[in-house]
């Protein structure tokens, strides 16, 4: 941001004698404005329509097709009409916890973007704590979603909240541990400079460079899907058995907050994991384009493409997750939690503490990255062969146009 | 409230898991008693579906009951429709026609599987899968457009008729449901990889409300949840009716596959295991199915000699026991039905005890149980 | 063991004039014993090895209002020797008390519940004898042959004006209000 600051300081003559401070505060306020209005709220929108159209590929349906070119406009009626939709308070319900809830959780997820980078120089603020910070504002979720299932007046809802609270505060233990790992990897807890260490290279990121933290990117992709209440850790909202648990008695735009929060908390999953273990926004390319003449530098955006591209790729396969496996019970999430997750992102830890003091002494540590790069490609491709072979032994019809 | 409501525990919470719930299969209201996640007690009040069934059927004649049959068990209403022809054509002493018994076989063959895919399905969809529900309708489908073929509707049949059937089967359906037979062993391993050895699944299943073998007899559990226990009985074997004695096919039973003998993943086995075999029945009778008439010869108004008896047959969620008094007049005096979702929820009380929440729906989804059932 | 067998083998444990006589003409013949006998008779049936009736198929009340009596059926099987076996009790329609076999087979707390409900047997000795179906607060027995539909039930009417029929001026009721 400072890069823009300084740059409109210079270019505007309108800017010149205001102080830096000032006309960095308006920069950030205003592109964290277009963020939320431009990006997220839009990704938010149009993640529910291309979550329903997978599944319904997946379960050999079509999905959405009507509003909209493929669909494609869904999100603005299911959000026009959860906007007409009467708003109401249950009896007996703590009026003031009930209404205020939503916007706890939508501000506690929102706040996570502050520190995600889309770019060398897209980020509203490269904080030095910056993956701490994250993990810090995202438990404001848990206080919105405990109050909502409290503030409803409703048995339900309330075991929903406290079975959210108990997932969400358990699972931060490993999410931070296998933080932990790649910080240590990197020297730093800013996450422009985790991913300046990374190079743009498959087997320079984090998730290759040593069998430890190949692991602890499972940890954390586990841990990740646990914290954002999605399948198979969904039971605080499982629908079968708890009918939406925590927001079960929202309606209308309340709803959408919540509804919007858990879309939202998609995308910084996927940020999250990209830029810890799959190099961020390190690209081959260096495409810039010219912002009209209104800076004296070209901006960079080859690498704002491949970090979206990235995140995105991680969307889908949570999404491709939750369509396919069932949810776990309370205690066999806390039991995965505590007695497997936790334990193993300890030993990664200390074993990629090590590691790092290994690589000081032996060079040939360093070359560890290119096998795990090649076990990983593997894998991908071992699964895919797996899938043509079933797919074949079914004699399924497969269509592979999207857009039916 | 009740007494019978009455919380046990000064920290324990009431929690109705109402007559409008996803997982209840039907309108079943449980009152819990919990502490926290685990359940003391979960009683169920039935009686939201009650219609009078066997009210009604002292008014009305033999053949007028037919379609209110269908709706004994509506998922599976041929076999409802079976089992009032077995009863009231034994009493009456009425031939039916060799052709007519093998159409009968096939139809109940093909509902007990469609039955059954309704029961894994919502099974899946309750624990947590939606995807495995999407394919087992999807394979439903297409056994709704074979009986569609065949009786007219895709749920209440009502295709049977005191001695015999009401219509033929054509050379398309035979065509088609060869080709169905062919295309649903595959497609059912796929959804057996797609979700029967998955560890998540197995995790919440195994273990879970076991059923000792003498639990099951002394209840009066029938079909796959007896069987599930170990215990190899089958109506359509060790009291066989129609054309079963001349069928060969297994009876598939519980081995603790995953974890106990009798636990809700036993059931669950037997019910996929069930499918596989239902599909070689009906390829036999499609081979063996003989020409000639469908319907037998039956007086204009039946009437059944007096006297009674009680006749059992083997519907898709167990035993169906329909049990007629008949003084010689137009209309049954009396006519009980006994199914087997009744015997499966007086269980579930003693089951459910320590379980978690999360854990009642898997009871009531391994035992099968479906609101009609048990109202009548 | 076919019916006629299993009789034979009771009466070396139950004397003569408890168990009755057998209707052996029926199709599935069944002995007729006293309430208060009932479950003495049912004990052995259960207990004793070669009969083995370890299952309660089915529970049936059935209303004789002509001879003013209900009579409880009870359908045995046996699981172990795969034979059937029918018992009867007949009590009378004004205030019918049979000892209730739960002890027996677990599988009959719900049957004599819905009896209950149905005829307004009374079973002594159920853990838990309320209504099944009807609310508890229903009046009257259903399934009885002289039950008669009474105007209200639970305070809403139990019929409707006839749909079909034009509705005169002044009243509701008719196609056009539906």
């Amino acid at each position: 941001m400072r890069f823009f600051a300084d740059s409109l300081i210079e270019t505007w003559p309108l800017f010149e004698g205001w102080p830096p401070w000032l006309v960095y505060g308006l920069v950030m306020f205003a592109f964290g404005a277009l963020l939320l209005f431009g990006f997220v709220s839009l990704f938010a929108g149009i993640v529910t329509v291309v979550e329903r159209r997978i599944a319904a590929r997946m379960q050999f349906r079509v999905g959405p097709n009507r509003v909209g070119i493929q669909g494609c406009l869904q999100w603005l009626a299911d959000g026009i009409k959860n906007f007409t939709k009467e708003d109401l308070t249950p009896a007996g319900a703590s009026k003031l916890l009930y209404l205020f809830s939503p916007y706890l959780v939508f501000t506690g997820l929102f706040l996570a973007f502050v520190a995600l980078p889309f770019g060398q120089a897209l980020v509203i603020s490269d904080l030095n704590v910056g993956i701490f910070y994250i993990l810090a504002v995202t438990s404001f979720v848990t206080v919105g979603l405990v109050l909502a299932g409290w503030a409803s007046n409703n048995k339900w809802s309330l075991l929903g909240g406290i079975r959210s609270a108990a997932q969400i505060v358990s699972y931060e233990i490993p999410i931070g541990l296998s933080v932990l790992t790649v910080v240590l990897m990197a020297g730093t807890l800013s996450t422009q400079g985790i991913i300046e260490r990374q190079g743009w290279a498959p087997w320079d990121w984090f998730v290759f460079a040593n069998p430890f933290a190949f692991i602890a990117f499972f940890i954390f992709f586990t841990s990740t899907l646990a914290e954002g209440n999605r399948v198979p850790f969904d039971l605080p909202e499982a629908e079968s058995e708890l009918v939406a648990g925590y927001n079960v008695e929202y309606s209308g735009m309340r709803f959408v907050f919540f509804f919007f929060a858990e879309y939202a908390n998609l995308f910084v999953m996927g940020a999250m994991t990209s830029l810890l273990f799959f190099g961020g926004w390190n690209s081959p390319f260096n495409w810039t384009i010219d912002l009209f003449g209104l800076f004296p530098a070209p901006l960079e955006i080859s690498g704002t493409l491949v970090f979206m591209a990235k995140a995105l790729g991680f969307v889908v396969v949570i999404i491709w997750l939750r369509w396919t496996l069932p949810r776990l019970r309370v205690d066999q999430l806390m039991v995965v939690c505590w007695q497997y997750l936790t334990p193993i992102a300890f030993v990664c830890m200390l074993g990629t503490a090590f590691w790092m003091i290994g690589t000081h002494r032996w060079d040939a540590l360093d070359y560890v990255k290119y096998p795990i790069f090649l076990l990983g490609v593997f894998l991908v491709l071992a699964m895919a062969a797996r899938a043509v072979r079933n797919i074949r032994r079914v004699g399924d019809p497969v269509d592979l146009n999207p857009f039916q | 409230m009740p007494e019978e409501f009455a919380i046990s525990g000064p920290d324990n919470m009431l929690l109705n898991m109402g007559p409008q719930h996803p997982s209840t299969h039907g309108v079943i209201r449980f009152v819990l008693d919990t502490d926290g996640e685990v359940v003391t007690k979960a009683t169920p009040v039935v009686g939201y579906l009650h219609r009078g069934i066997e009210k009604i059927a002292t008014e009305m004649t033999y053949a007028q009951f037919m379609p209110i049959t269908d709706r004994l068990d509506y998922v599976a209403s041929m076999c409802g429709n079976l089992a009032w022809c077995e009863a009231v054509e034994r009493m009456a002493g009425i031939e039916i026609p060799r052709r007519a018994q093998f159409l009968r076989v096939i139809a109940t063959e093909l509902n007990r599987i469609s039955s059954h895919l309704v029961a894994v399905g919502s099974f899946c969809n309750d624990v947590g899968g939606v995807t495995p529900l999407v394919v087992a309708l999807r394979e439903r489908e297409a056994i709704n457009d074979l009986l569609e073929m065949l009786s007219g509707a895709r749920l209440t049949y009502n295709y049977m008729r005191l001695g015999g059937v009401s219509r033929d089967m054509t050379d398309q359906f035979k065509r088609q449901t060869l080709e169905f037979l062919d295309h649903f062993p595959p497609a059912l391993d796929e959804f057996n990889r797609l979700i029967t050895g998955n560890k998540i699944f197995v995790e919440r299943l195994a273990n879970i409300a076991v059923v000792t073998p003498e639990d099951a007899k002394a209840y009066g559990l029938n079909g796959p949840n007896l069987r599930g226990s170990g215990i190899e009985f089958d109506l359509r074997r060790n009291e066989p009716y129609a054309v079963y004695p001349e069928l060969d096919f297994k009876v598939c039973t519980g081995e603790g596959f995953r974890g106990q003998l009798g636990d809700a993943y036993d059931r669950y086995m037997v019910r996929i295991n069930e499918m596989y075999e239902s599909i070689k029945i009906v390829r036999q009778c499609l081979e063996m199915v003989p020409d000639g008439e469908i319907k037998g010869k039956v007086p204009r108004v039946l009437k059944v000699p007096a006297g009674e008896r009680y006749t059992r047959t083997e519907s898709a969620r167990g035993e169906m026991g329909i049990y007629i008094v008949s003084n010689g007049g137009k209309t049954p005096y009396r006519v009980r039905v006994r199914t087997s979702s009744y015997s499966a929820l007086s269980i579930f009380e003693k089951l459910s005890r320590g379980l978690m929440i999360a854990d009642l729906v898997v009871v009531i989804g391994s035992f099968d149980i479906v609101a009609p059932e048990i109202d009548r | 063991m076919t019916p006629e067998e299993i009789y034979r083998h009771t009466l070396e444990k139950i004397p003569a004039e408890t168990l009755g006589e057998l209707a052996a003409d029926a199709a599935q013949p069944w002995v007729t014993v006293a309430p208060d006998q009932l479950i003495e008779v049912l004990t052995v049936l259960r207990d004793d090895p070669a009969l083995d009736f370890d299952c309660l198929d089915c529970l049936t009340a059935t209303d004789f209002l002509d001879d003013g009596q209900i009579e409880m059926v009870y359908h045995l099987w046996s699981y172990t020797h795969e034979h059937l076996f029918v018992v009867k009790v007949r009590v009378g329609r004004d205030d019918p008390a049979v000892p209730s076999v739960s002890e027996l087979w677990p599988a009959a707390e719900w049957y004599e519940r819905e009896e209950y409900d149905m005829f307004g047997v009374r079973f002594t000795g159920h853990p838990n004898l309320t209504r099944l179906f009807l609310p508890d607060e229903w009046e009257g027995y259903p399934m009885r042959l002289d039950w008669k539909e009474k105007e209200t039930a639970l305070g809403i009417p139990t019929t409707r004006p006839d749909p079909l029929v034009p509705k005169k001026d002044g009243e509701t009721g008719g196609a056009a209000d539906a």
